[in-house]
């Protein structure tokens, strides 16, 4: 499991390779209040190569969605898989989150 | 009674590096007696984390010489993990929160019961040598 950062234009795209869970949360948290630290407004978060999210995977992104919020900002999710999907139905977070199909999409949609 | 086995049987450390790999097992073994793949991708790992989470974070308040232990019993109608941590217990009706009203949907925490009630038939909570959580998933 990883995370990976680069700058697409204005936006600051963050791939979740694996998993987004209790263990590895506190990384993807700091690696994005890092750049938001830097200045950074326009994030989005690709899950095309993420297997699963937990609780505290899901938490973290709304500790994230608020931060950036706070300052000024916006945080886009992309590429659900359909049981990642699920899980934000679930939890009804899908109606917290601004969600595209593709990355392109949402990109365009800053 | 339906005959049953254990599919697998593991005392882990507690600390959370440990969960990834007990959660890989467990989709094996679901792989194994073909559960659907929305099962093995999504409600065992998931729901299994969250238990897992739970008692080295809560019920073993993360300390260190403490264990977890992960049971996987697979019998012709259930699949059935417990994890049993050395935790006082707590009550999952009681402690389980509805994470998707307004006024918690924006909360950072609180959504682990509710997701593992969500994605295993059942969830039941009791003490036996320690404090045990059973997740039971019907077999098709």
């Amino acid at each position: 499991m990883s995370f990976s950062i680069k700058k697409q234009g204005e936006v600051v795209v963050v791939d979740v390779e694996g998993q987004l869970i209790v263990g590895n949360r506190q990384e993807l948290k700091q690696k994005v209040l890092d750049e938001l630290e830097k200045g950074e407004k326009k994030f989005l978060i690709d899950f095309s190569q993420t297997g699963y999210i937990d609780s505290s995977g899901l938490g973290v992104l709304v500790s994230l969605s608020k931060k950036i919020r706070e300052q000024g900002g916006e945080l886009r999710l992309a590429n659900l898989n359909d049981d990642l999907q699920t899980l934000f139905e679930l939890t009804k977070l899908d109606t917290l989150f601004q969600i595209s199909d593709t990355r392109e999409r949402a990109l365009e949609s800053f | 009674m339906a005959e049953s086995r254990v599919a697998f049987d593991l005392q882990i450390p507690s600390d959370v590096e440990y969960i990834e790999g007990v959660v890989e097992l467990a989709r094996q073994r679901c792989r194994e007696i073909k559960l659907s793949p929305t099962k093995c991708s999504l409600n065992v790992p998931v729901a299994l984390t969250e238990a897992l989470s739970n008692a080295i974070l809560r019920g073993n308040d993360a300390t260190g010489g403490k264990h977890v232990r992960v049971r996987a019993i697979i019998s012709e109608t259930d699949l059935v993990f417990e994890v049993v941590d050395e935790g006082p217990g707590f009550d999952v009706e009681e402690c389980t929160v509805d994470c998707t009203t307004p006024e918690n949907l924006t909360r950072e925490e609180g959504r682990g019961l509710f997701l593992m009630r969500q994605l295993m038939d059942r969830v039941e909570n009791f003490r036996d040598k320690g404090n045990v959580v059973r997740l039971t998933l019907r077999r098709p």
